[in-house]
């Protein structure tokens, strides 16, 4: 090796090393402002000296007095319906959802292209339209207001067929000769789906099982049409996004970070437990549509 | 426009053809628009040479078959029965009673009622064992409309029933004419898990999306059609009833309202212009710093790659609305950053991230991309890792810098691949109520608006606007239901248009 090579290749090094310190650095930031939130949320939710939003971070005075606030709140009632919501739509939704991507990515059928142009043109309205009439047809039924629970699970998990997107692009990556030999074999279509297409799926089922569970602890805009002010009714988001209206917030702001702290810290849990399966899904299925 | 041959289109660069493309579709507009004249036409030709092809069926199958596929006609399934499918007969025949006495019991009356939506509304009637006045109720428009709409439902897929009914009586006498064996119940239970498997797969989900999806859909349509609203409930104050287009007129019309307010179409053309730029900004400056974030960490010789991942996804899992509820507030006028900044003497006022039209703006397309980063960053590695390394190599032999390899290989890659996804969540984003509803709530208020339905605020999508048209002081349904079809208008238009002009759409077979 000559000299100006040398020279020339010392100077990339230094070029890298420079580019990734650079970017370590970018990198460390980007983790502050992705977490200090969350961090904030935890630190003030066991700040006890005042409720309100003040403006300092550490707090003088530490204690659970808000989780005890929590305790004696109707934050349990919310909580419970929150979860069995989330454990429903996960079970339902998940059979749902492999019913229809499975049939959509397997067989040809005549109805299957207008189907699947009908169900994308049906996405296209904003579902938001169809509250006012779900809202009158669940109140009907008494399943509105304290009964809110079955009846949002009903609308969550009847509706679901539309979100097969995902599960059908996973589908499609398994090879259908696998299908075609387990046929010529004998074997019915049920037996394909459960014998060799279901141990094949489990990533895709942990997936869909996920998200499912993970959805409702966010529902805030039909969850708050349903209780319609009836506390027994709400889930998490409506009733916590109640102590933050404008005469609330000053007696329950630290109350509300305690809450976010106990309802976000399982489902955190959860989901870095499952994250495998969680990014494989989003990479491989969301891309494709 | 300038035609050019299949060689010179290749030879066009990428930019030039995407140009040409969109000039391309845009010019055939008026022509597709002709052809869609000249086709009714055809269509209608079509439909009733099909139809009289199906009554000229219908009715051999009546003149050839026998007594028992005759009374077929009457009793549905009873040639199926007398011919030993007792499973398909007993179907048909549950069918028929159904909707036969469906019909007779309510059915009628929601169908003779549809065309005014209910006779008499609520009045108030003299009660002389209590001595007092009380409120009778009559007709429920609500119900009309919505049972009405069903009972239409159930009426097409009886008479598709009858069809699939007289169809099979035909398949039965062919079958005895050629002396074949007919299918057994048991053949049909099997075909349930085999060759019909996805019959029963789908009938659920199917099921589900038609009451839950199709319906409401189809009711709230025909609600822009109505005068329905608070006042008009439909039973317990007024009926509501048929008013033809006034809704849209009223949604669409140039004249201002009172007190020198602005127009329903200039609020309207104002939020869609903004949420058209919300959708914009929130879609590409996601993608590109995530894919950002994504060529840093994968970039060779960085370390510890899992870790920052893992702090990036975990705030995926945390429910948007704590992180959103959050986040608002710690912006607000005495929130953790206001009350922080005063304290250390670096402003005097609050800064108004929530109250001034442009910092709101601001505000919330910089939250988003808070929010969005950590699942684009994971589309984007995933597609980053499949680029396939010899590319790269090929380009640093070639002398080529980083920013060529990026805009020379990432880019295109990551467009081409992506390009689907673009859209879903440039029309995901134009609905993303969340992120606007939980930070903003459309604050601040547009004062020029304010003759509008629905307090409209500076940062409103169209889809908020719609939710408070809704839960409103006056609950003008009728117009949230037309800002509904206005907002799919949109999404189809935008879908269409770049569906034509997007390089990757691919032949769905060419995955698998």
């Amino acid at each position: 090796m000559n000299n100006t090579t040398e020279k020339r290749h010392m100077g990339l090094k230094a070029l890298n090393r420079a580019s990734n310190t650079a970017i370590y650095i970018l990198l460390i930031l980007i983790s502050v402002i992705w977490l200090i939130p969350f961090v904030f949320i935890v630190l003030q939710s066991f700040r006890v000296e005042s409720t309100y939003q003040v403006g300092y971070v550490i707090p003088h005075q530490w204690g659970l007095q808000n989780y005890i606030n929590l305790w004696n709140s109707d934050f349990k009632r919310w909580y419970l319906n929150t979860f069995i919501i989330a454990l429903a739509a996960a079970v339902l939704t998940t059979v749902i959802q492999l019913c229809m991507s499975y049939t959509l990515s397997r067989f040809r059928f005549k109805m299957r292209g207008p189907l699947m142009r009908f169900m994308l043109i049906l996405g296209m309205f904003p579902g938001m339209l169809t509250m006012i009439i779900l809202y009158r047809v669940l109140s009907d039924i008494g399943l509105t207001q304290a009964n809110a629970v079955p009846g949002l699970i009903l609308v969550s998990v009847a509706s679901s067929g539309m979100g097969y997107y995902v599960s059908k692009g996973f589908f499609d990556t398994i090879p259908k000769s696998l299908d075609e030999a387990a046929r010529v074999d004998g074997a019915t279509r049920l037996q394909v789906l459960y014998k060799i297409i279901l141990p094949l799926a489990k990533p895709i089922v942990i997936y869909t099982i996920l998200t499912a569970f993970m959805g409702p602890w966010g529902d805030y805009v039909f969850a708050r049409y349903v209780a319609m002010g009836t506390s027994a009714g709400y889930n998490v988001a409506v009733g916590m996004y109640s102590w933050l209206s404008a005469d609330q917030i000053a007696n329950w702001y630290t109350t509300f970070c305690a809450g976010g702290v106990i309802v976000a810290v399982p489902v955190t849990i959860l989901f870095l437990c499952l994250q495998k399966y969680y990014v494989e899904g989003v990479t491989g299925g969301a891309v494709k549509g | 426009m300038k035609q050019y041959s299949d060689l010179e289109f290749l030879r066009l660069s990428k930019w030039q053809r995407f140009c040409h493309k969109l000039i391309a579709f845009f010019c055939a507009i008026p022509r597709a628009i002709a052809n869609f004249f000249k086709n009714i036409g055809k269509t209608v030709v079509k439909f009733f040479r099909k139809a009289g092809a199906e009554f000229k069926d219908i009715g051999q199958t009546f003149t050839q078959g026998d007594w028992r596929t005759k009374t077929s006609f009457l009793v549905m399934g009873f040639g199926n029965l007398t011919h030993g499918q007792i499973l398909r007969g007993i179907m048909f025949l549950l069918f028929e009673v159904v909707f036969i006495v469906y019909m007779i019991t309510t059915g009628g009356y929601w169908m003779s009622m549809l065309p005014s939506l209910g006779k008499q509304g609520p009045t108030t009637e003299y009660d002389p064992i209590y001595d007092s006045y009380t409120t009778v109720y009559h007709d429920n428009s609500f119900k009309i409309l919505l049972y009405g709409v069903l009972t239409i439902f159930f009426i097409i897929a009886f008479i598709y029933t009858w069809r699939t009914n007289v169809k099979q009586c035909k398949t039965i006498d062919q079958i005895i004419k050629r002396g074949g064996k007919l299918k057994s119940d048991k053949d049909d239970l099997r075909s349930m898990v085999d060759e019909q498997f996805y019959k029963t797969l789908l009938a659920l989900p199917l099921t589900g999306i038609l009451v839950f999806t199709v319906l409401p859909i189809v009711f709230m349509i025909l609600v822009a059609f109505t005068n329905y609203d608070g006042a008009h409930n439909g039973y317990a104050n007024n009926l509501f009833t048929w008013v033809g287009l006034d809704n849209f007129n009223t949604m669409l019309s140039w004249q201002g309202g009172a007190g020198g307010t602005q127009s329903y179409a200039a609020t309207f053309g104002e939020i869609l212009a903004w949420t058209l730029m919300w959708a914009f900004l929130a879609t590409f400056t996601n993608y590109f710093l995530g894919m950002f974030v994504a060529m840093m960490i994968n970039k060779k010789g960085i370390h510890l790659k899992k870790v920052w991942r893992t702090i990036l996804v975990m705030t995926i899992a945390i429910p948007q609305f704590i992180s959103l509820l959050y986040v608002s507030k710690m912006f607000a006028r005495n929130g953790l950053i206001n009350l922080a900044l005063l304290d250390l003497g670096w402003i005097k006022e609050p800064l108004p991230f929530w109250e001034d039209a442009t910092w709101a703006r601001v505000s919330v397309v910089l939250i988003n991309i808070w929010i969005g980063i950590p699942h684009l960053m994971l589309i984007a590695t995933g597609i980053l890792m499949n680029i396939p390394a010899d590319l790269y190599e090929s380009a640093r032999i070639d002398g080529a810098n980083a920013w060529q390899q990026y805009s020379k290989i990432t880019l295109p890659y990551m467009l081409f691949i992506t390009g689907p996804y673009l859209l879903t969540s440039f029309t995901g984003n134009m609905n993303n109520f969340n992120v606007i509803y939980l930070l903003t709530g459309g604050a601040p208020t547009n004062v020029a608006a304010s003759g509008a339905a629905g307090s409209v605020g500076h940062t409103d999508l169209l889809i908020t606007w719609l939710f408070k048209i809704t839960t409103g002081a006056e609950s003008q349904y009728y117009l949230a239901s037309v800002v509904g079809i206005l907002v799919f208008v949109v999404v189809a238009l935008i879908s269409l248009v770049v569906y034509n002009v997007l390089p990757s759409i691919k032949n769905e077979e060419d995955f698998q």
